[in-house]
Order: structure tokens, then sequence, then C-alpha cells
């Protein structure tokens, strides 16, 4: 099998890899359809176990609908090349980020920072993607925005809670925006000597992040005493292991196709995960605070929210920490 | 001409749609085409534009936003926009000699228009609305066939707060409360509170 896989161009492999992902979800989807038609046994007859079960299967077909979604983003992604990618996180960032604001209250002496945010950050921050400033990229939302947002805000003088209100756009540019474009800014890496599309290192990511958060949303079933109840009540120590462990195994099986031996691919998607998987529980607790329970789900009924943010959070924790530690273990 | 106002009319749905959402949230009725004023509370010019928005394609063109004539026939373009794609019923805020200011809304609905209409009469900045004035009374007791339907506008005054031109991404809702029928004999003030009411409970749902 390896062997075949190996004989492979870098083409036919990610070809063969979409090949297998589309296969496996199309399978869950027929699983889930059959499930579906399944009777309504004796014993749950009680209401509550009936309400659980008829919840489940929603979140089930939720959790379904984005991995369907986001597997053809990718494939269209990596049809069409690396530009398109950009462009595509690019317009991700932007519904993320506008999901965020929605929630987080703001002031009229907010405008302005806002109109930066949304009109020059994010498109500054893409564009520096687009022409390959590594360099320039990294730093410009840690240092530069970090100073223009507050200055901009200050200068409308309002002073009302304005520690919190900056932090919180900070905080939303820094996740949304800046997170986010450390996805395709994994296509600019260039590993000496690897022949293989660097379009396949973002495959790589979203793939492990995914599985780990899959997998451990799946293993919380059952569990009782979640490690911080007000928090997350899915989030528990033995179903993270189990999540790290799928998550690990995945990139180390991937590794034939990424430039990393096993070894390596084993600690690089474990990195991810552990960042992934604790990104999207401070995520949580940023919702908790905001008192909504999804980004979109019970808000939607007042903003119309879509609840893109739930799906890409991990993703814009994880990515960051991801890009960095390639980068540092290859002095790339 | 009429095509350049289709095409304009396109561009400022997907513009809208990609800044607000401009989700609608049919609450007390469904969207059906018969006779309605809708009333909701005012707090941004964008206001006309997100109902307008919210409603669906075929209720777009039988329903009028009212209009602040001084401010929407300040440029040509705007003047374009709000006769061409809106077709929009201009009203003036301020009274000039003895002319109803409602005769415009009057003669809408006399050809079976259906309105959109604000009836605190300018843009509030509070947290609630501002009490309403008594044209809302005086239509709905000149047309007692018309439906009357009560508007909540979530959020849009963060989209474009007064005296700001740039509008920015926040998610918005337009939310349409059950009918609102104006009582045999019921007082004018007592309609009036009974309406901004009806507006604010939709703030909750």
């Amino acid at each position: 099998m390896g062997s075949f896989v190996r004989s492979l161009t870098p083409g036919q492999q990610v070809s063969l890899l979409f090949v297998a992902v589309f296969g496996l979800l199309a399978l869950a989807t027929v699983v889930q359809v059959l499930l579906s038609l399944r009777e309504r046994s004796g014993q749950d007859i009680d209401a509550d176990a009936a309400r659980l079960r008829h919840q489940r299967q929603l979140d089930n077909q939720s959790l379904l609908r984005t991995s369907w979604i986001m597997a053809l983003v990718f494939w269209v992604g990596w049809a069409t090349g690396p530009r398109v990618a950009i462009v595509l996180f690019g317009l991700v960032s932007f519904f993320v980020l506008r999901e965020f604001i929605s929630l987080s209250p703001t002031r009229r002496g907010d405008h302005r920072s806002l109109v930066l945010a949304f009109f020059v950050v994010l498109p500054v921050q893409y564009a520096l993607v687009w022409t390959g400033q590594v360099a320039l990229f990294t730093v410009f939302i840690p240092v530069y925005v970090f100073l223009a947002i507050p200055v901009v805000s200050a200068l409308r003088n309002d002073p009302h809670r304005f520690l919190e209100r900056n932090a919180k756009l900070q905080w939303g540019i820094m996740v949304c925006v800046y997170g986010l474009s450390h996805v395709p800014a994994l296509l600019l890496l260039e590993f000496p000597g690897w022949r293989g599309n660097t379009a396949f290192l973002v495959f790589f990511l979203v793939l492990v992040v995914q599985t780990c958060m899959l997998v451990q949303h799946l293993a919380a079933r059952g569990l009782r005493r979640p490690v911080a109840p007000a928090i997350s009540d899915s989030f528990h120590w033995r179903s993270w292991g189990m999540g790290l462990l799928a998550g690990g195994l995945l990139g180390a099986l991937l590794a034939g196709l990424t430039p990393f031996k096993p070894l390596p691919a084993l600690a690089m998607a474990l990195v991810a995960c552990v960042a992934g998987t604790l990104g999207h529980v401070v995520m949580k607790a940023i919702k908790r605070d905001r008192g909504v329970t999804h980004w979109g789900g019970a808000s939607r009924s007042v903003t119309g929210a879509a609840g893109l943010l739930d799906r890409v959070d991990a993703l814009c924790l994880a990515a960051p920490v991801f890009f960095h530690s390639v980068r540092w273990t290859f002095q790339l | 001409m009429r095509l350049a106002a289709t095409a304009m009319g396109y561009a400022l749905l997907a513009v809208v749609r990609v800044l607000t959402g401009a989700q609608a949230r049919w609450h007390g009725c469904p969207p059906k085409a018969e006779q309605r004023i809708y009333f909701a509370n005012h707090q941004s010019h964008a206001d006309l534009v997100l109902i307008w928005a919210a409603l669906p394609q075929e209720l777009r063109s039988i329903t009028r936003p009212i209009a602040a004539r001084d401010y929407w026939t300040a440029s040509r373009l705007k003047q374009w926009i709000t006769t061409e794609v809106f077709n929009a019923v201009y009203v003036e805020r301020e009274r000039k000699g003895d002319e109803d200011p409602l005769q415009p809304l009057i003669q809408a609905l006399d050809s079976g228009d259906s309105l959109i209409l604000f009836p605190e009469g300018t843009r509030g900045f509070e947290e609630d609305p501002q009490p309403f004035k008594s044209g809302l009374y005086n239509l709905a007791l000149r047309f007692p066939d018309v439906v009357l339907v009560p508007t909540w506008i979530h959020n849009v005054q963060r989209v474009m707060p007064k005296g700001e031109v740039v509008p920015v991404p926040v998610l918005c809702s337009v939310t349409f409360g059950e009918p609102l029928k104006l009582g045999p004999d019921e007082p004018r003030a007592d309609f009036l509170a009974r309406a901004r009411l009806a507006v604010m409970a939709l703030r909750e749902v």
C-alpha cells in the first residue's frame, strides 16, 4: 500500500486522498440516513431521552453537513490553485469577523476602528499572503494594527469601557483575520528538496484538526464530569486524549504525502491538535461570556448568524501555532 | 433606464446581504401579498434599505418605503435610487403651510400599494423608540382594511451610525410581528402607545 502510494505523483496522491475523503463522507451520510429511518424503541418513550436523541441526530447532521462543505471548499481550493485558496480564506475571514463583531457590543466611537479592521486590515493581511511577504505578514497585526486600532478609537473621544471594547476588537482581528490567514500562508513555505504541492500542507492541517475535533466530540458522549462545566460540557481529559491520539495517528499515516517523516509528522499533527482543541475551548469561554452557546444557533434568532465561526475557530487558533512550529523545526 | 434601475437593485441587494445578512423573520404573520403598512423603529437611514432587502422579491415590488424628502433628494443619485429602485413615497419632515403631510401616503394607499412607515418621525439614538407620531393612527382610521404589521429592525444603527459614511458589516435582522387592529373608539394616544409596545416586544423574540 505504502509503496503504491509513493509511486504516484504528488498530484495523484492528493487526488487519491480526496477520493478517500469523499468516499468516507458518502458512507457516513448513508449511515446517517439509515439511522434516521430507525424506529424509536419502547424504552425511549420518556420525553427527555427522546429529545436528547433527536438533539444528537440534529447535531450529527449539522456536523456532517459542515464536513461536506469544508471538504468541497478544500477540493475547489486545491483544484483551482493557491490564488483562489487565498481569496477563499479571505472571504471566510470576512464572514467570521462579521459574526464575531455582531455578538460583541460596540459603541458609536468604535465605528472608524471597525471600518479599519474590515476594509483595511483584512485585505492588507491577505494581500501580504498573496505577495508572499512572510516576515511582514507575521508581525503586521500583532505590532502595527495593535497600535492603530486603539489610536483610532481614542481619537473618537469616548472613554466608556475603552479597554474592554478595544480588547474585543483586537481579539476578533487576531482570531478571525490573523489566525485564519495562516492557513493559506502555509502555501508560502518552501521545503528544500521536496517537489510536492504545499497546498497539501493546508489539507493536512485541516484534516488532522477536524478529525481530532470529531473524535473528541464523539468520545465525549456518555462521559460525565467535564473539566470545566461552566465553559464546556463536552471537554473531558479522556475524550481529549482520544482525539489527540486519532489526530496524531492520522498525521503519521499521511506522512508519506507530506515533506515530513512519520515521526515529525506525528509531532506536527499533535501540535496542531493540541492548539486547535484548546483554542476551541477558549472560544467557547468567549461565547459563554457573551451569553450564547453558539455563534450561530441560539443567537440565530436575533442576528441571523450562520455559526461559521463555530466550525473554524479551532483552525483559527491552530494555524499560527502550526505554521510557526513548522518554520522553526525545519528552519525554513 | 429601467434596466439600470433593476441592475442597481440587484447590486444594492448584494451589498446589503454581504454587509448585514438582511435576514427576515416572519414571527407573527406570513409574507403575503395583501395591502399592509409595516411600521418600524427608526435608527438609521439604512433602515429603509434593510426592510426593502429583507422583503421577498414579490412583496418588494408592491411595497413602497416612506423617505424623508430633504435627505433622500439631496443628491441626484439618492433621488434616482429612491424613485427608480425603491419606488419611495416622499414626505416632508417639517410641516409647510396648511398642506397635509400625509397626503402622499394617502394617495399611495388609495392606489393599493403597501407602505413602510417609521412612526417615530426621526431617527432615535436611545435603546427604546421615541413616542409614535399620530400619522399611523390617522392612516389606520382612514384605511381600516389595511393590515398593520409591527416591525423591529435589529442592530442596524451599528452598521451606519449618524454622521458616518462607510458602513460596517454587522449582522442585522428584521422581525415582522402579529398584525395590529385599531379598536372601535380606541383613543389615539392609547393606540399609538400600544403600537409602540408591539414594536418593542419584537426585540425579545
